[in-house]
């Protein structure tokens, strides 16, 4: 799997990544040996072999329905970068 | 050509925990902003999920209710996109794995028929926060209060034909959803949202045409106006050469249209993949069976029950099973009245009339469901006139009070003292004696009609309180007399 | 005193030998001179930790002091502490304040620990050499000219260089086990799910995993006494009751079994590390070990998985640093997605976005199936050669790195010689089961660990075996001279 330009920036518009236009070639060739190595799990065949996504397959335990947290405002939005009127600020959305 | 609508529908239930689907947040509506986000909402670095067990017991309950099945192992999915009012850059959701599997319900049509209708699955979610997009100039605000907020996502097979179709399928999964306890249905506040999916066909052809899809839609009125004027928008469209694309449409109620909302639709890749921060969830029959014992009645067997037990009408069962609190209501109507069918038309008459009026829950009805009962015992034994009584709801409805210490406080109680409805009657002839003369002229099949001038006169004279049957009865009498 | 292990600094604390305010202004003395050449603190909390220090004598003289109580430690800079600075080696994260506690910071805060400060580390833990921080490479205390090792290299620098007599450290892909070998000092990857997750700002949420960082076993077993527990907070973390890691360590090893893997002793290997790793298995033939050759046959597909599982896992858990709600935001952003692009592309390092970009790539439209889930049927593969190799003997041993220190800079322009340093620790990770590093000889006048593996919740035993062969040497007693 061979990884080129406009690859890369598909990619990085996907992660909402700025890379820098000199970049974008290191980057291509960074990613494709990246996948040349893991290409090598595709000469294993796993067919009827069961993804393990938990290392002991372990299960969801439910926590009981109550609310724990007041308000922290305040304690919270110390560190956001704007905010205005208890509200997160970001720039204009336009729907 | 004739054309055909296939239709399918998307619904967000709020579901009606205390806490949020991952974090111990209030659910609450209206708070101020970002006062209900913590720090697990807020997506701070190092927080992570833990799962509400009210929202599974909820999305099961959803799923009995509807005959479904219900995944033995079910899995979130992280579906993953920016946006601001999402605060982890990635929706906890259910795609592979969902926690609903294939149900149905039966939908009523026009002239009594039912349609069955499939669920093609509902999964759990979390609801994303708010943007405000009017509160500042060059800025959006966001709000992360509703983030994390359970959502139980319903998706229906494509098996609808109109608007009015999707309309009673809605109504009905809004009935189900509010009648098990499990999402308040507030559409207008957004706790039940519709996503509605529709193409036209060629009637007769099988293959499905293109589809567009109309977001969040939150009134039962703007989804069928939604869906019809979609319908002849494709239909015009195709008829004109062109051809549908499969896009996403927002649904203007000011406007009455949709309109395309191509900047969110910028080619969209997912990347999903199961939540390693959260584990499958195992569900087993135990479980669910315990959930079946103890659901509460559906509107489908409530209005059996009502046709059966109270001998209702259809239509009458149907309005009055369609929620838990109605039916409630006049269950407790009707049982302290001993009369279904006048407990029937007082609730959707009277106090429907009010609740509308003022609008007033039925919850918090200032006339609680024993005191209209109460009211209905004295129509019934004669204390007072039906007309009598409407006076009284309202005095009982203003706080004056019930049916009893109403009727006392007012002097409302009917006159049955023959004697001195005899008198009024005999007041009513001697002053009329034009109308007597008819009476008496007439032929005795067209007298019967004619009683009904003296019944107003000698009722007007008593101020409504003499009892109609007596009058009727005394009148006949006196005027037969008089005829022969 | 700076050579007193933990033990013996808790011992001199009960004793009355000296203070906790003495001992942390001590080691913040030391900090101050010595941390300039090893740059293995991020964060330097004076103030708060000799408030704390104050705090646990008063506790003390009033009869309520616990083992923990007083003694200084220093935390990688993952763990979310409140009121200080947690940066995770980002500048994403360089002016972020946390608002609240990880569960492992709240552990020691309530065993009455002394927090000397944050530790340097990889970029979001996502390095083997110390070399990706937003602030500089820490310098592994042996040879100054040589990294640490990473992800938890400043840990690593920091225990091995006396500013600390413990630390905690993450283990995602040998993130702690590779530092604490590179170093010369004992490390400890637990079981995932033992130590809570809550609060460690997350690399790859499967994989990742808080462990102690000390110089001997016996220290180690203190710490995950404090850090081991199940926590409510975190759906991952197992709820098993926790031994006291310290009762075990004076067992017996008579009869214990070990398997050597045949995978860990072949190919890309430097001959002294496999020379001092073979004595010190004759060290435990001695102490009344057995051994036997066994066979981890998927081994090296370790690498292909773990570079599929963790960067997918990243480029999701690292979508939240989006400049909204905390963390850097680009100057004048013209729309949201200018904000998006330049906040991420400023805040992120080279290694960051290069993994975000793979587990991008790996979880688009058409190749989760080739790439996501069969990596997670190959993880079950690795998994399964585990448990049948742990049905056979009771610890796996073999060489923690296949190398000693490298020069900084030597790989750092070569990822995939960077990702190959991890190749006996990483598969462990995939597995989930506890792992440790122990100082076991020197190459060429750095540091050699020897690695221990065990089954699932084996921790005990594996801090047993490694504290009776700490009983019988004295690698871990060495020290770099400063």
């Amino acid at each position: 799997m061979s990884l080129d330009r406009s690859d890369v920036e598909k990619i990085a518009h996907l992660a909402r990544l700025n890379i820098a236009e000199q970049d974008i070639q290191e980057y291509a060739e960074n990613l494709t040996d990246i996948l040349d190595l893991v290409d090598q799990m595709q000469a294993i065949d796993t067919t009827d072999i069961k993804p393990m996504a938990h290392p002991m397959d372990a299960i969801q335990r439910l926590r009981s329905d109550a609310v724990t947290e007041g308000n922290q405002r305040d304690h919270l939005q110390t560190v956001a970068p704007a905010v205005e009127a208890g509200l997160f600020q970001v720039p204009k959305v336009i729907e | 050509m004739e054309w055909e609508a296939v239709i399918g529908l998307e619904i967000h239930a709020q579901l009606a925990t205390k806490s949020k689907i991952f974090s111990g947040a209030s659910t609450a509506f209206g708070a101020e902003p970002n006062t209900q986000a913590c720090a697990v909402d807020l997506a701070l670095p190092g927080t992570l999920p833990v799962f509400n067990a009210e929202a599974l017991r909820m999305a099961v309950m959803f799923g009995v209710a509807i005959e479904a099945d219900i995944g033995h192992t079910s899995v979130f999915d992280r579906k993953n996109y920016f946006y601001p009012d999402l605060p982890k850059g990635y929706q906890t959701s259910q795609l592979f794995h969902p926690i609903v599997g294939i149900g149905h319900i039966d939908i009523e049509l026009e002239g009594g028929s039912t349609k069955r209708i499939g669920v093609t699955l509902a999964h759990l979610e979390e609801d994303a926060g708010k943007s405000l997009h009017e509160e500042f100039p060059s800025m959006t605000g966001i709000d992360l209060n509703r983030a994390g907020t359970p959502l139980l996502e319903i998706v229906s097979e494509p098996d609808m034909r109109s608007a009015e179709e999707a309309v009673a399928y809605v109504k009905k999964i809004h009935a189900i959803v509010t009648n098990l306890g499990i999402c308040d249905g507030n559409m207008a506040e957004g706790s039940f949202r519709c996503d509605c999916n529709v193409s036209v066909r060629p009637k007769g052809e099988e293959k499905l045409g293109n589809r567009t899809e109309s977001k969040n839609i939150n009134s039962f009125r703007f989804i069928e106006k939604a869906i019809k004027g979609e319908i002849i928008r494709q239909i015009d469209l195709i008829e004109d050469g062109h051809t549908i694309t499969q896009e996403t449409r927002l649904y203007d109620a000011n406007k009455d249209e949709t309109r395309s909302m191509r900047s969110k639709e910028e080619a969209n890749d997912y990347r999903y993949f199961p939540c390693p921060d959260l584990l499958p969830i195992v569900i087993d029959d135990d479980y669910v069976e315990q959930i079946r014992n103890c659901l509460p009645e559906l509107p489908d067997a409530r209005k059996a029950r009502f046709i059966e037990q109270f001998k209702l009408g259809d239509y009458d069962a149907m309005v009055l099973s369609a929620y838990r609190e109605l039916g409630g209501f006049f269950e407790t109507t009707a049982n302290t009245a001993g009369d279904a069918k006048l407990a029937a038309n007082w609730v959707m008459g009277e106090l429907s009339k009010h609740l509308n009026q003022h609008d007033t829950d039925i919850t918090v009805s200032p006339v609680t469901a024993e005191m209209l009962g109460g009211l209905l015992l004295r129509i019934k034994d004669n204390t007072i006139t039906g007309k009598i009584a409407k006076q009284v709801f309202e005095a009982m409805w203003a706080g004056e009070g019930n049916a009893d210490e109403v009727i006392e406080a007012k002097g409302l109680k009917q006159v049955t003292d023959t004697g001195a409805i005899e008198s009024l009657v005999d007041e009513v002839i001697s002053d009329n004696q034009p109308q007597v003369d008819q009476y008496v002229n007439a032929e005795p099949d067209k007298r019967g009609k004619m009683i009904g001038f003296f019944m107003g006169k000698v009722m007007q004279a008593s101020q409504g309180k003499a009892n109609p049957g007596q009058v009727q009865g005394l009148l006949k009498q006196k005027l037969d007399a008089l005829a022969n | 005193m700076f050579e007193k292990t933990l033990a013996e600094l808790a011992q001199g604390l009960a004793s009355g030998e000296f203070s906790s305010v003495e001992l942390t202004r001590s080691y913040l003395d030391r900090i101050k001179t010595e941390d300039g050449a090893l740059n293995s603190f991020i964060t330097v909390t004076e103030t708060e930790a000799l408030a704390q220090a104050e705090a646990a004598d008063q506790r003390r003289s009033a009869g309520e002091a616990g083992t923990f109580t007083g003694l200084p430690i220093a935390h990688k800079d993952i763990f979310c502490t409140q009121g200080v600075r947690t940066s995770c080696g980002s500048r994403m994260l360089d002016s972020f304040v946390s608002p609240y506690n990880a569960t492992v910071i709240e552990n020691f805060n309530t065993a009455g620990a002394v927090s000397l400060g944050k530790t340097n580390m990889d970029e979001f833990a996502m390095g083997s050499s110390n070399e990706s921080s937003f602030y500089g490479p820490a310098r592994n205390p042996w040879n100054n000219d040589c990294v640490p090792g990473g992800s938890s290299g400043g840990s690593a620098a920091a225990v091995a260089g006396r500013l600390a007599p413990a630390a905690t450290g993450t283990d995602t892909g040998g993130s702690i086990r590779q530092p604490a070998a590179l170093c010369g000092i004992t490390g400890l990857k637990p079981t995932y799910g033992r130590v809570s997750r809550y609060g460690m700002i997350a690399y790859a949420s499967s994989l990742d995993q808080g462990g102690p960082m000390a110089r001997t076993a016996e220290d180690n077993a203190m710490m995950l006494n404090v850090m081991a527990g199940f926590d409510p907070k975190d759906s991952t973390s197992i709820d098993k009751a926790v031994p006291d890691y310290t009762l075990a360590l004076n067992d017996s090893l008579k009869g214990l079994k070990i398997g050597l893997p045949k995978e860990f002793f072949s190919g890309e290997i430097d001959p002294q590390i496999t020379t001092q790793v073979q004595n010190a298995i004759r060290e435990f033939e001695a102490l009344g070990a057995t051994v036997k050759e066994i066979s981890l046959p998927n081994t090296q597909l370790a690498i292909p998985a773990y570079y599929i599982i963790a960067p997918a896992e990243a480029s999701s858990n690292l979508s939240r640093f989006d400049g909204v709600r905390y963390g850097h935001r680009c100057e004048e952003p013209t729309d949201l997605e200018d904000m998006y692009k330049r906040s991420r592309g400023e805040g992120f390092g080279e290694e960051v976005k290069r993994r975000i970009m793979v587990g991008t790539y790996a979880l688009s439209e058409g190749f989760y199936d080739a790439y996501y889930k069969k990596a997670l049927q190959i993880r079950r593969l690795i998994q399964q050669d585990y448990v049948n190799a742990l049905s056979e003997v009771d610890i796996i041993m073999g060489p923690t790195t296949p190398h000693p220190a490298f020069k900084l800079g030597e790989k750092s322009s070569d990822p995939i010689a960077m990702y190959m340093e991890d190749i006996f620790t990483i598969s462990l990770n995939l597995a989930g089961m506890p792992g440790m590093s122990i100082p076991c000889g020197f190459a060429n006048g750095l540091p050699v660990g020897l690695q221990l593996i065990g089954n699932y919740f084996a921790e005990e035993r594996l801090l047993n075996a490694s504290h009776q062969f700490q009983q019988a040497t004295d690698w871990h007693k060495q020290a770099p001279t400063s």
